[in-house]
């Protein structure tokens, strides 16, 4: 079963002029084992939480976003740092790049880290991003999404990736996700509404769970395509 | 058990409100003896520049670096020339990992920097696995002090990326 997206995938065609043409060289074994980068900057307590870093809190629907990071084995990758960024509820982000005509809201600047605690897990207090129009088709539209990025243990355990929410009717067009080749694989990018981590009077909760790669080889896997 | 690992997804156009971060381009800081400044240009398959690339470097034991690409597609870090033992003992040329996130890349790309004037290159299992006409994609250029380091992502002299 194909996990990764391809490289090209026409439908998104950002990835036309950018995906390598040659395949990726196979290197001796153990050529890439060695530890994940070191982050070099401290992560401060408070930059879990996207709604209090301005004097007023942001719009939008309040979140909990949480979930454990695990090797594939399922063990927990401890002390690890998850970095995020969003779009506001309006589907603007505060990027200079985004020319988006959706309001930008001077209580969310869309980015935190945190770093997981002694069970894998992270957990950021944040609001629902918006969908947002991108030029990629006619009418095209982003699903309301979250990005990660995360170190793990290993070199090869670096990966960035989206967080999608269940029920969006937007994830079935977006070539992003769907460049996922497989369903169980798009799956794991969709998180997933949860009772216990919803605050009543207060915020809706969402758990989704990330799992990185150790450093074993995995051989099934696609090198190009 | 095995569980499925977490699938790759583009970084975006719009990471700058995330993770690039003051001072990241310097892996050492400027100054410090035995640093090189790296300069280089992303560049897709047309030759147009990538503005919108993300670049980490990574030297265990030395140290970490980010640096976004600007509309130029152009970015530079401090780094330096590390040892020529790897972590299990082995003899190897120095070198460098490169990382590159961008838009349009629904996985990221792993690369490698050697020096340029370096005897140990000609040796190297890593340099020898690659083509002989490929290999010059991965060794620097001197420019006066500066090490020029372009990543082609696709086309004519497209950068070595690796499988990891």
């Amino acid at each position: 079963m194909a996990v990764e997206p391809p490289y090209l995938y026409p439908d998104y065609v950002g990835t036309r002029l950018r995906a390598p043409a040659k395949p990726l060289v196979r290197l001796p074994a153990g050529s890439h084992d060695f530890p994940a980068p070191m982050f070099p900057r401290d992560v401060g307590p408070a930059e879990f939480d996207l709604t209090r870093q301005h004097a007023g809190e942001p719009l939008g629907e309040r979140i909990i976003v949480s979930g454990r990071v695990l090797d594939s084995d399922g063990r927990p990758i401890r002390n690890t740092v998850v970095e995020l960024w969003q779009a506001n509820a309006a589907g603007r982000y505060l990027d200079q790049e985004d020319q988006h005509p959706a309001p930008l809201d001077p209580n969310f600047s869309g980015a935190g880290r945190c770093i997981t605690d002694e069970d894998g897990r992270y957990r950021f207090v944040t609001i629902k991003p918006g969908a947002y129009p991108w030029k990629n088709h006619h009418n095209a539209w982003r699903p309301a999404h979250i990005h990660f990025s995360l170190f793990g243990q290993h070199f090869r355990s670096r990966l960035v990736t989206q967080m999608y929410f269940p029920g969006d009717p937007l994830m079935a067009r977006d070539p992003i996700l769907q460049s996922v080749p497989d369903q169980r694989g798009r799956e794991r990018l969709i998180s997933r509404w949860d009772p216990e981590t919803t605050v009543p009077e207060w915020a809706l909760g969402y758990q989704w769970d990330i799992v990185l790669r150790g450093r074993e080889a995995t051989p099934f896997e696609e090198e190009h395509g | 058990m095995s569980l499925p690992v977490t699938p790759s997804q583009t970084v975006g156009p719009f990471f700058g409100v995330g993770l690039p971060y003051a001072g990241g381009e310097e892996v050492v800081p400027a100054g410090s003896p035995g640093a090189f400044r790296v300069e280089g240009q992303v560049i897709d398959g047309h030759g147009a520049p990538v503005p919108d690339a993300l670049l980490e470097i990574w030297e265990p034991s030395v140290g970490f670096g980010r640096c976004r690409t600007d509309a130029e597609g152009a970015f530079h870090f401090i780094v330096a020339k590390p040892a020529r033992t790897a972590p299990n003992g082995s003899a190897q040329a120095p070198y460098v990992n490169v990382t590159v996130f961008a838009r349009g890349l629904l996985r990221h790309l792993v690369t490698r920097l050697y020096f340029p004037d370096e005897p140990a290159n000609a040796d190297d299992a890593v340099l020898n696995a690659v083509e002989p006409a490929r290999r010059p994609t991965l060794i620097a250029r001197r420019d006066g002090s500066v090490l020029h380091f372009d990543v082609r992502l696709q086309g004519e002299k497209e950068t070595v990326f690796f499988a990891i």
